[in-house]
This record gives structure tokens, C-alpha cells and sequence, in this order.
């Protein structure tokens, strides 16, 4: 029986088994491969996208428990990499290999969804799900800060420079 | 530089597009007197547009060089990195000579050949201009992609002038002089790093993301026990499950390296391939190394530790004598475990076999030995293999194996004329790791009343078989302080293992660098020096000290140590109690690397790395400073995961640990919350930086733990001696 959700704006339906994760759902059937598959067991958080505003792990994640939520991947973010977290992250040439950093992404947005001027412990916090392999967190923190004083009006190299 | 000659070659494309190749061959005569300069090849294409494509060679896997190689073709040639695009190579090791990514090579051994590429191009487009105008070529200069004439105002684009300049005559890239440092405009700038806003807009540019039309799907259990062999399997129930394709033993190569034994199920989507994996009932032939136990190994080196070593890797003088009659003297032991690579992107490949020809997707930091050993493995002539190059999600030296290339090779094989992608699972990629070798070292040592070390003494109990080290478990001859004692011994004990090594970032540099330099600031300590000073007193004279492979700048140690001192206040700060400061230093993979740790330690041994301080010489150029600093960063983050809680066990022939919970890395709160990065710029030729700094950061740290709470640490990971992350 298809299943109905809003994926980045848009009514989509999948006719897929109920226990299939998100991750796959999203990686294989509607063939939108930002999302990252890293452990399967919601260690990695590379699979991070929004249910209803919230992080939420999709490899963990049955594709029948969203059925009629909202639902936002990185692709949804900003397909332009307009939104100020991902000009953040370019402007602080954030990601080595990158393979987290839409998962990062994700938690990072979901955060300032809703603290709109957090502290370190608070971007840790939110960011405990996410492991970097690389060993990005001192740029991953910066750039939240650096996209709270974007949001507030500079433009990202003034935002950096007024540090 | 001398000992090199490049070969260069233009040709003209449709479209009037330039194309200029190049490679850089030794120029001693060859092997068996054969004369064989390789092909040119294609790194530089100008359109007439203006657009310049360039071409990254080696594989990208977070380490900045799809950026950093371009970007010193882009400063010869004085182009408008706006207009430059990068496309990856294929593999063509003809064309492009070496494209493998590992041993912080990379930069090494392409910065004089992308130099004298790119200075060659922009000197024939100068001279294309130069003939238009009946100038001479002295009187151009050449800015922003475009050639000038200042005296008579005239300027022309590359792209339009490209044409014409493909249709000289090469000069002799022997006699073109690539540009002095005080001139560079693009290295030593962070410029945009390459595919960064496809990264984080979500685009597919990871070789998991590579699908092709008809793509099916493919999981690949293999025997928990290394080197066990699959004898049946219930494949006729596991074909009827939902969306199966294709279900069938592989009997394997017997080389796990390659091709380990195991079942493979193929599916239309990735999901029910492994969903159907969960009722796969395998029989195994699990073979001899069932009975290899963590616990075996952990005793087997107790044993070993109270009998003579069994073979002698160095000895100078006697240090023996000197310990037996010395007043100080430190006698430890230390001790480290397997650990796995862990990269985020899991072990994967895209491979299509037909008509005899077999085409791959790879995430390969060696793709070159990739492609022999899926033709040995498959039968096929290494003409008859195409291999494209991916991005991967990591490597930290895991995919310089290619047994997940040999995997999906030999799957494609078996189902002709479809695209067949294998990804592994985190348990998959955990469980059969090419893992980085545990290792057991007896140190003792002598120090005399002036602080100089008088006798070394290094039992090194690894795995082997005789006196052969498996691979990644050795300990070099020449390995410091080797050759800056008078008295000096490594000797060894080999313990047999079937668990499959290799390199991990900074491979034995990684285990032997903590071990080195904890035990140097043992003996520091029990000769009641400042540990700094006597470091400094251990390199002596800034000089080179031992000869060929051996040969270690003790100039350049001495002045990245005494930098990393500096930095850090070292012997200048009151620090609260509880808060120690500690120091390391390491040389290799050409650089040169000290670093400072600040570390609180309190009652609960609950360990806070407050910050740390980084120095290296990597030579005279930091060709993307954001990626450098960068690649520090995560060296230093990596060794403190290495260091916490990263372990591998054994039981019953098979890896314990099967995903992150058990093989913990540092997250975001654990991580130190400021890392102070300085480059010494030397006189020497640029090297890579993916490895040189981690070392130094383990016994960094550790010793700072020392300095803050009067506690050494000779076990890793620290979490089995009750440490944790505060």
C-alpha cells in the first residue's frame, strides 16, 4: 500500500514495503542520495533529515511511521545552498571528505529552527548525533555561529571577518 | 629536479580547444635497457570560451587534492581560477603517471611536474600572442588568463589565442622555469575547494551515490573467521525472497585482500538484498584461525616479554651494559591494540562486465593496483578493465585495499551485461578491515646526571611469522631515536596472526610515535629535566643525522619544537592543578611535526584536551592554507579517538567490534575546543600533509595527562585504565 508524505514541499508517494527505512526510501526509490548511509543503527547521524521540523535518523526511521508528515532532506534545504548554514559552511571551507556534512547540516538546521542565538554547549549538544570521521567539529561549530550572525544581517565574508 | 625530464605534447582539438599533456619520466636509463618514455597526457584543456578544464589525477577522499594539484597547474599557467573546472581522471597511469593517494605523497611527487606543465602551456600561449604582434616574447606578461603587451596596450584571452598556440613547436620543458614563491597569486590562497557546494546542497558525488540505468544491487557475506570458506548456504530459499535476483557462493582466491570467500545476494534495490541477507544461513569452513583469541596474543606477550628477543632490528654499542650498571634507569612496558579505519563511506563499487571487458566505479586510493588485482582475480587482461575514478567518503588508508573492487568485479562477472553496485554495511566494513596491528613494547633506558640519554633498549613484541613483520607492524631501523644514540637497540618477537593488517593513517607512525616519545618523557622525568629541554638536548645540533633512508633534519625538528614551545607558553604559564601541559614530536611522510597538548585531569580521570598546539614543516609552500589547517585539525581529532576508546578484539578467529558504539570516536563536546595551527616554512620542496600530524598528538597528550595528573599512560585505548572523556 503506498505510503504519502510531504518530502521537501511535495506530496510524494512510495508503494514500498512498511518496515523499509526512510534512508533506503529516499537513497533508492526516489533516487535523492544527499542523505548518507554511514552505520545503519543511528550511531552516525549521516542519515539525518526533518520530520516535522525535527532531526530524526531515517536509517532507523520506517517509512510507514512518516507516512503523512513533512519531511526535509538536505536536497530541500536549499537546492541553491541559498540557506545561511550552507553558505556558512562553504564560506569556513568546512568538510574533508563531506560525507557527513549533510547530516551535519541537517542537525544544524533543526537547531537554529529553533535557538536562534545558541551557545557552544547548545550547538554540541544538538550535534552529538553526528560524527565527522575527519575531524571537522572546531569549523562545524564556527560556522553555526558564523550563519546566527549571517541570519542577523552580515553577509557571510563580513560575518566572518567581524569574529 | 635533475634527475627528471618531462615530456610534453600539445595537439590541437576540435573547436580549436588546446591541449596540453605531460609526464615526468626518471631519466636514468630504464631497466633492462628498454627506452620507455611513457605517453603524454591531458591536464590542461583551454576552449575557446576561456572556460579551463583541468584534470584531477589522484583520488579525492577528503584530503584537498582534487584542489590543491589544480591549483598549481592553475599559478603556472596564471589563469582566473573563476574560469577553471576540475574534472576527475580516469585511471590511466600512462597518461598521468602515479594516481594513488597515500603516504602524504600526493603533493610530493606532482609539484614539479604540475609546475613545468603549467609554465610550459603559458609560455606557448605567450609565444602565440607574441608572433600576432611581432613582439618579443620578454616584453609579455601574462594575468587573469589573458597574455599582455603593455608596451603597445594589446592583450588577448587564452581562449582565443589557445588554437594557435597548440600548433607551436614545445619548447624544452627542461628550460622553462616555473614561477619563484614571491610571485605565486593562487598557491599559498584558500581558493574555493573544488565540489564544496555540491557537498553541501546534498548533489551525488560519492561513489555510493554512482547508479546507472538497469543497476542491480548486491551484499557480500563473508566468513566471520578471517580466511574461512562459505561450503552451502540455503540460496534456493534466499532467491525467493522479495526482489532477489541472484543468490551464489563465491568460492574466493584464498586471499582475503582480494577475494575472501563468502555468499553474495543481489537484488533490484540495495534494501532487499540485505533484507534477505537476514535469513541467509551460511555453513562455513572456518579453518585454523578460529582458535586466534585478543586473549591469546595479550598472553602469548606477557610470555614473550620474559625471553630473550628473537631477532635484533638495530644495535649499536651496548646498551645492555649501560642499563645494568646505570644509576637512573626506566624499565616500562607499553602496549596497543588493532583498531579499524572506520571511514564514514562504506567499503562499496560499481562494476559492469561484458563482451570480456570489465568497466569499474571505484572508490580506490590505489586504483592502479585495483585494476592488476581484478584482472589476476578475474582472468582478464588489464587492457581489457576501465576504471573511473569516485569520491570517497574517507579513507584514512582503509581503500588502498581493493578487495571490495575484486568483490564487485567478480559479482558483475557472474550476472554479464549489468551494472552491478556492492555496498558494504558499517558491520561489514568493521568486521573485515585491513586493521591497524596491535603491538606490545618492553622499553628501558638509561639517563646520566647531565640529562643525556646513555642507553636504549626496545623489545618490540609485534605479529609475524620469523622475522616477517605483517604488514604495518614493523618498526623501522632508522626510526628516531635511532642514530642519535650511542647505545641503542630495537629487538623483536614475532607472534603469529591471521587477522588481515594494514595502513592506517601515518601507518606504525601512529602506534610507534606515542610509545617513542612517552618514553622519552619517562626518561625525562626520572633525570629531573624540563621535558622540552631535554628533547631539545636529544636532537642536538641542528644537522642531518643518519644517511639515505635513514636521514632525519634534526634543524628542522629543533625549529618546529622550539616554534610549538613558543606557541604554547611552554614553562611560562601557571597552570591550575589538575591541567597539565604535554609535548611530542614526530617525523613522517616527510613532514616534521611538534605539538603541544593543554589537558585537564581530574579525580575520576575524566580527561579535557583544553587545547592544542600544533607546529610542522611540510617545505617552502602551503599550497591551500584553509585545507592544511583543516587536515591538521582532524589528525589531532583522529588521535584522540585512537587514543580513548578505538580498539579491535579478537575472539574465536573473528572481530568483536562490529560498529561505531564499540569503536568509538571523538564527537563534537570531546573534541578540544581550540587548535592552534603554525606552519614553519623551510627551504625544501612541498610534502603532503594527510599523515605527519597525527603522531605527535597521542604522546602529546598522553604526557600532558602525565604533567596533570602524575599518572603515565602506557595502555591505549586509555578507556581500559578507567580514562574517559570528561
Amino acid at each position: 500500500m503506498a505510503i504519502t508524505m510531504t518530502l521537501n514541499g511535495k506530496a510524494v508517494s512510495v508503494d514500498v514495503p512498511q518496515n523499509m527505512p526512510l534512508l533506503w526510501v529516499l537513497r533508492d526509490e526516489l533516487e535523492m542520495c544527499g542523505t548518507k548511509f554511514g552505520c545503519g543503527i543511528g550511531q552516525c547521524g549521516a542519515c539525518t533529515v526533518h520530520q516535522d521540523g525535527q532531526p530524526i535518523r531515517s536509517c532507523l526511521t520506517p517509512v510507514a511511521s512518516v507516512a503523512g508528515k513533512k519531511i526535509t532532506t538536505i536536497e530541500g534545504l536549499s537546492p541553491e545552498g541559498a540557506h545561511a548554514l550552507q553558505k556558512a559552511w562553504m564560506e569556513l571551507d568546512v568538510p574533508q571528505c563531506g560525507y557527513c556534512q549533510a547530516g551535519q547540516l541537517m542537525s544544524a538546521a533543526a537547531l537554529l529552527a529553533k535557538n536562534s542565538n545558541p551557545t557552544d554547549a547548545d550547538i554540541e549538544n544538538a550535534m552529538d548525533g553526528n560524527l565527522c570521521r575527519c575531524g571537522t567539529y572546531i569549523r562545524i561549530k564556527k560556522a553555526v555561529h558564523l550563519a546566527v550572525r549571517m541570519l542577523n544581517g552580515s553577509s557571510p565574508s563580513e560575518a566572518n571577518n567581524n569574529e | 629536479m635533475n634527475s627528471r625530464r618531462f615530456f610534453l605534447r600539445v595537439s590541437l582539438l576540435s573547436g580549436g580547444a588546446m591541449l596540453i599533456g605531460g609526464h615526468e619520466a626518471l631519466a636514468q636509463p630504464p631497466q633492462r635497457g628498454q627506452a620507455k618514455p611513457l605517453d603524454p597526457n591531458a591536464f590542461v584543456k583551454i576552449a575557446p570560451d576561456g572556460v579551463v578544464t583541468l584534470t584531477g589525477k589522484n583520488p579525492e577522499m577528503g584530503q584537498g587534492i582534487k584542489t590543491a594539484l589544480p591549483m598549481i597547474l592553475a599559478e603556472e599557467l596564471d589563469l582566473d581560477w573563476k574560469m577553471v573546472r576540475v574534472v576527475q581522471g580516469d585511471l590511466d597511469e600512462v597518461k598521468f603517471g602515479s594516481q594513488s593517494a597515500g603516504g602524504s605523497r600526493s603533493t610530493p611527487n606532482n609539484w614539479d611536474l604540475l609546475r613545468r606543465v603549467g609554465a610550459t602551456a603559458r609560455l606557448m600561449l605567450v609565444q602565440a600572442a607574441a608572433n600576432e604582434w611581432n613582439v618579443p616574447v620578454a616584453e609579455c606578461s601574462t594575468e587573469l588568463g589573458k597574455v599582455y603587451h603593455k608596451a603597445s596596450g594589446k592583450s588577448v584571452a587564452y581562449g582565443e589565442i589557445a588554437a594557435k598556440a597548440s600548433a607551436l613547436p614545445m619548447p624544452n620543458p627542461d628550460q622553462v622555469k616555473p614561477k619563484e614563491s614571491k610571485d605565486y597569486k593562487i598557491i599559498g590562497k584558500s581558493m574555493p575547494t573544488i565540489d564544496l557546494p555540491a557537498m553541501v546542497t546534498g548533489k551525488p558525488i560519492y561513489s555510493i551515490d554512482f547508479k546507472l540505468p538497469g543497476m542491480l544491487f548486491a551484499v557480500y557475506e563473508k566468513c566471520p573467521v578471517f580466511g574461512g570458506k562459505a561450503v552451502s548456504a540455503n540460496l534456493d530459499e534466499i532467491r525467493k525472497m522479495p526482489r532477489v535476483t541472484h543468490a551464489f557462493i563465491v568460492e574466493g582466491n584464498g586471499d582475503v585482500s582480494s577475494l575472501a570467500s563468502g555468499v553474495a545476494i543481489v537484488a533490484e534495490k540495495w534494501w532487499y538484498a540485505n533484507e534477505a541477507r537476514k535469513k541467509l544461513r551460511v555453513v562455513w569452513e572456518e579453518g585454523p584461525t578460529v582458535t586466534h583469541t585478543s586473549v591469546g596474543y595479550n598472553a602469548k606477550a606477557a610470555e614473550l616479554f620474559n625471553a630473550k628477543p628473537a631477532f635484533a632490528i638495530r644495535k649499536d654499542g651496548d646498551p645492555e651494559a649501560v642499563i645494568a650498571s646505570a644509576a637512573k634507569k626506566v624499565d616500562v612496558k607499553y602496549t596497543f591494540p588493532f583498531i579499524s579505519h572506520a571511514q564514514l563511506e562504506p567499503g562499496n563499487c560499481a562494476a559492469r562486465y561484458v563482451d570480456g571487458k570489465l568497466e569499474v566505479w571505484a572508490p580506490s586510493q590505489t586504483p592502479g593496483r585495483g585494476l592488476q588485482m581484478a584482472a589476476l582475480a578475474l582472468s582478464l587482461k588489464p587492457a581489457d578493465i576501465t576504471i573511473h575514478q569516485l569520491r570517497t567518503g574517507g579513507g584514512f588508508g582503509r581503500r588502498l585495499a581493493n578487495d571490495y573492487l575484486v568483490e564487485a568485479s567478480w559479482i558483475a562477472k557472474q550476472i554479464p551485461n549489468t551494472p552491478i553496485k556492492l555496498l558494504w554495511t558499517r558491520e561489514d566494513d568493521m568486521r573485515h578491515d585491513f586493521y591497524r596491528p596491535g603491538g606490545y613494547q618492553h622499553m628501558r633506558g638509561a639517563v646520566d646526571d647531565k640529562g643525556n640519554i646513555t642507553a636504549w633498549h626496545d623489545h618490540f613484541v609485534s605479529f609475524g611469522e620469523g622475522e616477517k613483520f605483517v604488514p604495518s607492524s614493523n618498526i623501522s631501523p632508522g626510526e628516531f631515536p635511532a642514530n642519535f644514540l650511542q647505545n641503542f637497540a630495537v629487538e623483536a618477537t614475532l607472534i603469529p596472526t591471521a587477522v588481515p593488517t594494514g595502513p592506517l593513517r601515518a601507518p606504525r607512525s601512529n602506534s610507534l610515535a606515542w610509545v617513542i616519545h612517552s618514553f622519552i618523557d619517562e626518561l625525562a622525568y626520572a633525570a629531573g629535566k624540563d621535558p622540552v629541554q631535554f628533547r631539545l638536548n636529544l636532537l642536538g645540533e641542528p644537522r642531518m643525522v643518519g644517511k639515505g633512508m635513514e636521514s632525519y633534519d634534526a634543524a628542522r625538528m629543533r625549529a618546529v619544537l622550539e616554534k610549538a614551545a613558543e606557541v604554547s607558553g611552554w614553562g611560562k604559564r601557571k597552570l591550575p592543578k589538575g591541567t597539565g601541559l604535554g609535548v611530542g614530536f614526530h617525523y613522517s611522510h616527510s613532514g616534521y611535526f611538534a605539538e603541544v597538548a593543554e589537558v585537564s585531569v581530574d579525580a575520576q580521570k575524566r580527561v579535557k584536551v583544553n587545547k592544542v598546539w600544533a607546529v610542522g614543516d611540510v617545505g617552502s609552500e602551503i599550497i591551500h592554507p584553509s585545507s592544511a589547517k583543516n587536515q591538521v585539525e582532524g589528525a589531532i581529532i583522529d588521535g584522540l579517538s585512537e587514543m580513548m576508546n578505538q580498539e579491535i578484539t579478537i575472539d574465536k578467529g573473528h572481530t568483536v567490534q562490529s560498529n561505531y558504539h564499540q569503536h568509538q570516536m571523538v564527537r563534537m563536546k570531546q573534541a578540544p575546543p581550540e587548535i592552534e595551527v603554525h606552519f614553519v616554512k623551510s627551504k625544501n620542496s612541498p610534502t603532503g600533509l594527510g599523515e605527519p600530524p597525527l603522531p605527535p598528538l597521542l604522546p602529546a597528550v598522553a604526557n600532558a595527562i602525565f604533567a596533570a595528573s602524575g599518572i603515565r599512560v602506557r595502555t591505549l585505548p586509555m578507556a581500559k585504565e578507567g580514562f574517559k572523556w570528561a
